[in-house]
């Protein structure tokens, strides 16, 4: 645990004076950042249609301007540090509460700037190839800037109250995106699953803000921090409660278990909504929340923060798990998404706020990547399933290299961005005591290895399986994704332990600075394990889908039936492979936490690892059957009764509905007249 | 006030009769089995509110009442009854079997209505009239005081305007369609 | 005069209106129903106007505006019912009960 007697040591320690502050023009302007989105969406909506492409060079242009400005305000605080929170306008009254609007630039928010504008600067590059054609591109590219916008708008925040105004935004904008092909139902559902499951968690966010507010007397973020940090006796509980309320909202929006359920569904967008979604957008948005609250939970909460490590530990393993089984390629990596967030959850609630938002930050350079690169694939061979793929080395080199380079920067190979972000996380895990929650990150770290390098197998190596000619993707789709590779391959260098630790500094740039532990050097046994757990998922993924490919194919999930016959006699072969290493973690226990999920039963639960089946079952019909679906069922079942019986008084006949409102507001008028 | 007083003030006469008037007239809307009669009916009630609001010196209104009203709706409606081919004959099924719930709702209203009306104002009386109201005033209010609902109110019929066209055209069969098509290429 | 007296008669025209709202099958006599009702509102609207004398006549212009918007009300009204009775050949407003469950 963090000792935090004397905040004000601890604080020097990360905290540095801000050199860039008030006055400084760049900083004034810099709600531009959050307005030109928005302006951008209106041009789109009114005049999009009418230029060559249709909107997207708008879009493109104003992301072109967020990235290149973002940039400039992370450069100066990467030079000198800036601290800066502009003059609210304020925009209403509620009582004595001011609503208002305004901007803050610190570390933090700056390093979000440059993520949100450079990823979504590339993806909406990306974009004008892939959605070239397609049905309503205007209304895409719209919703995509607002989406954006949303999202700059949320980082901006300086209160809570335009927090949650900018949490809407994405949530709607997210809406609009996953719905977009809304001509199939089950898009349609996937927008208004998301939608739901969102709205859910956000009351939570809601009221833990006015919970906050209230007793402080403000919504302000930093006056409610000031409060805290001051004098933390006198609001304990208060901050207890909002704490855990406002992590109710960022576990719906970074998806976190078990509000988890709606990301992999979110996919019937289109891709570049998912890259941008996983990447940069709407699921960080949870994580940024955290870290934006960070001093609530490290100097108040500790019960609150066993709650986000715990949640961050099990949505972890379970994601990974599950992307194991997945044959649709933006499944896998949705999956993987969940778990990432899983890890960075986890260390915020560790009480380590850098190696989170370090873990935040790679993440989003190899997860915006591999999106890209999965999308460049699906637009090639027009599926979205790797049992459709195959071979793909050949036809689409770019794409390939870029995904791998991706591949290998998620699952923490040395020296790329993901190793130095993973190895923080669980070398924090072992400073601050969390030993199981420590297993689970290693054990996590193996899982991601292995289910990436099975995604690669299946996707690049092979034979291809598909119908059409898989091709490159032009340069417009290209590019993006080499630059997102570089950036994959070297962002993780800013924070070397030992070497050059700018990272830390440049987040810890910020008015309420953190307190936390910062290592001087690498956690040697723990890295070790750590790449050692990565390099075996590799290793196990290559025997089971490169070597013996086809024989995998025959014991997958899904299968294809020509290979079949072909399986059949290489079956007892595999056994060792099957039985040793593959059934344990892919077998039971991803199928049971996949049936839990997509409600398909497989009844072909076979091999070995009786013991981890019958843990699994056990968690699985006590607590998930018993406990969650069976509230879920009965409350549907009560609605269901209910609404059978009330049924019968819709009669549909416009007439007497007219009778009864006549009725009902003349006797309502006369229980007035009684009653007064 | 009592019964004799009222009756001794002459406008009071005129009152009694269009009242009667409008009141028979009203009935015979929401009761005879004809359509065109019904329409005509309700021209018969207007003429007489119209005839109310002159006794009420709202001359403008009262013009604006025969002119949209009665010139322009009844018009409208008798069409809409001759294209819809509503029954027109005696023996038809106008009305739902169940009358007597209508009856009571129409009721219940009435007593509210008027309940309210008695309680809040007694006898107070309407004075001071006979002066007119000219529609010079009228005017000017029109386009200073209420100039904005003014506007809302043009942008309305302009909405129904277009509504009405969009509605009751009669969309292309595809087979017009593809005739049109090919006289572009 | 008694202001009442309008107001009563109004209350009158008003009621008659909602029964034969209710009662009526053909629409195109629902919104003659309608009509009636609108009228009532005048009719009241009118009567106050002549009991305040307000320098404004508001009451008037009201008036005015009621009869606009009924006169939009009647044109979008028997266009629905055209486009109904063309699609189900019939105009009676109880064969219309697609808005159950």
């Amino acid at each position: 645990m963090i000792k935090l007697t004397n905040f004000a040591i601890a604080a020097t320690e990360t905290g540095r004076a801000a050199q860039y502050g008030e006055g400084n023009p760049f900083l004034e302007w810099a709600w531009l950042i959050v307005i030109v989105p928005f302006l951008a969406f209106l041009a789109i909506v009114f005049f999009g249609k009418r230029l060559p492409r249709r909107g997207g060079e708008i879009a493109v242009g104003a992301m072109a301007f967020v990235a290149v400005y973002a940039a400039v305000l992370f450069i100066m605080n990467v030079t000198g540090g800036v601290e800066f929170v502009g003059d609210p306008v304020e925009v209403g009254k509620i009582g004595t509460f001011a609503i208002e609007w305004g901007w803050v630039v610190d570390g933090l928010s700056s390093m979000m700037y440059l993520v949100v504008g450079l990823l979504a600067f590339l993806i909406f590059t990306y974009a004008l190839g892939y959605m070239e054609g397609d049905v309503r591109v205007t209304w895409f590219f719209a919703a995509f800037t607002l989406f954006a916008g949303s999202m700059l708008l949320l980082v901006s925040a300086p209160n809570l109250i335009q927090l949650i105004v900018g949490w809407e935004g994405v949530g709607l904008s997210s809406y609009l995106l996953i719905g977009h092909y809304w001509e199939d139902k089950e898009n349609s559902s996937a927008g208004m699953k998301a939608f739901y499951v969102n709205k859910v968690a956000d009351i939570g966010l809601i009221i833990g803000a006015f919970v906050l507010a209230i007793p402080v007397g403000s919504f302000r973020i930093s006056d409610i921090l000031t409060a805290v940090v001051d004098n933390p006796e006198a609001i304990e509980t208060v901050a207890m409660v909002g704490a855990v309320l406002l992590f109710i909202g960022a576990m719906g929006k970074s998806a976190q278990f078990p509000f988890h359920v709606w990301l992999p569904d979110a996919m019937a967008g289109p891709t570049p909504v998912s890259a941008l979604m996983h990447a940069a957008t709407m699921v960080t948005a949870g994580v940024y929340l955290v870290a934006r609250m960070f001093p609530l939970y490290a100097e108040m909460a500790a019960d609150a923060r066993g709650l986000v490590i715990t949640i961050g530990a099990i949505t972890l393993i379970i994601a990974g798990l599950l992307a194991v089984v997945q044959d649709d390629i933006k499944k896998v990596l949705a999956y993987s998404t969940v778990s990432q967030l899983g890890y960075m959850v986890a260390a915020l609630g560790a009480g380590a706020y850098t190696a989170g938002l370090f873990h935040l930050w790679t993440h989003a350079f190899f997860k915006g990547l591999l999106f890209l690169g999965a999308g460049s694939v699906i637009h090639s061979v027009h599926s979205n399933n790797m049992s459709d793929m195959g071979g793909l080395r050949k036809p689409m080199p770019v794409t390939f290299s870029t995904f791998v380079a991706g591949t290998l920067a998620l699952a923490g190979i040395f020296p790329l961005a993901g190793f130095f972000s993973k190895d923080e996380v669980l070398a924090a895990f072992n400073h601050e005591g969390y030993t199981a929650v420590l297993v689970i990150g290693i054990i996590g770290a193996f899982i991601t290895a292995f289910y990436m390098a099975r995604t690669v197998f299946l996707t690049f190596y092979g034979t291809y399986k598909g119908h059409g000619h898989p091709h490159e993707s032009p340069k417009v789709m290209t590019v993006p994704m080499m630059i997102l590779a570089g950036l994959a391959v070297v962002g993780g260098w800013v924070n070397i332990p030992g070497l050059y630790t700018g990272f830390t500094e440049w987040v810890g740039t910020r008015a309420h600075p953190i307190a936390e532990h910062h290592a001087e050097s690498f956690d040697w046994p723990v890295l070790a394990i750590g790449l050692t757990a990565a390099l075996l998922g590799i290793v196990a993924g290559y025997l089971l889908y490169f070597k013996d490919k086809q024989t995998q194919l025959e014991r997958d999930t899904f299968r294809i039936p020509l290979l079949w016959p072909l399986l059949e006699h290489k079956y007892y072969l595999d056994d060792l492979y099957l039985g040793g290493i593959v059934n344990p973690i892919k077998g039971p226990i991803a199928r049971f936490v996949n049936w839990t999920n997509s409600y398909i039963f497989d009844g072909i639960v076979n091999g070995a690892g009786f013991l981890a089946r019958a843990v699994a079952g056990v968690v699985y019909g006590v607590f998930d059957q018993r406990g969650i679906d069976l509230a879920l069922n009965g409350l549907a079942f009560t609605t269901d009764g209910a609404g059978g019986k009330t049924r019968l008084l819709q009669t549909g006949k416009v007439q007497q509905y007219a009778g009864a409102t006549v009725i009902g507001a003349a006797l309502l008028v006369i229980g007035f007249v009684i009653f007064r | 006030m009592t019964v004799a007083d009222w009756i001794a003030e002459p406008t009071n006469w005129v009152y009694l009769v269009l009242a009667l008037v409008i009141a028979v007239s009203a009935l015979r809307v929401v009761t005879s089995t004809n359509v065109v009669h019904a329409a005509l009916f309700l021209v018969l009630a207007l003429a007489g509110t119209a005839g109310l609001f002159l006794l009420l010196s709202a001359e403008f209104v009262a013009w604006v009442l025969v002119l949209v009203y009665i010139g322009a709706v009844i018009v409208l409606f008798l069409f809409g009854i001759m294209i819809t081919r509503a029954p027109t004959g005696p023996n038809v099924e106008v009305d739902h079997q169940r009358r007597a719930p209508a009856a009571m709702a129409a009721f219940l209203i009435f007593i509210v209505t008027a309940g309210s009306a008695l309680t809040a104002f007694g006898d107070k009386q309407i004075s001071n009239l006979g002066r007119g109201t000219s529609t010079e005033v009228i005017g000017e209010q029109l386009l200073q005081r209420f100039v904005i609902p003014f506007e809302v109110v043009s942008f309305v019929l302009l909405a129904a305007l277009i509504g009405g066209i969009t509605l009751a055209r009669k969309d292309a069969t595809p087979a017009e369609e593809m005739a049109r098509e090919g006289s572009d290429a | 005069m008694l202001l009442n007296q309008f107001l009563i008669l109004g209350a009158l025209l008003f009621s008659l209106g909602i029964y034969g709202l209710l009662v009526r099958r053909n629409a195109v006599m629902v919104l003659l129903s309608i009509e009636l009702m609108l009228n009532a509102v005048n009719v009241n609207l009118v009567a106050f106007e002549a009991f305040l004398q307000n320098a404004n006549v508001g009451g008037q212009i009201f008036a005015i505006f009621v009869i606009t918007v009924a006169a939009a009300e009647v044109g979008v009204g028997l266009a629905i019912i055209l486009m109904i009775f063309r699609n189900r050949t019939s105009a009676n407003i109880d064969e219309l009960d697609l808005m159950k469950w």
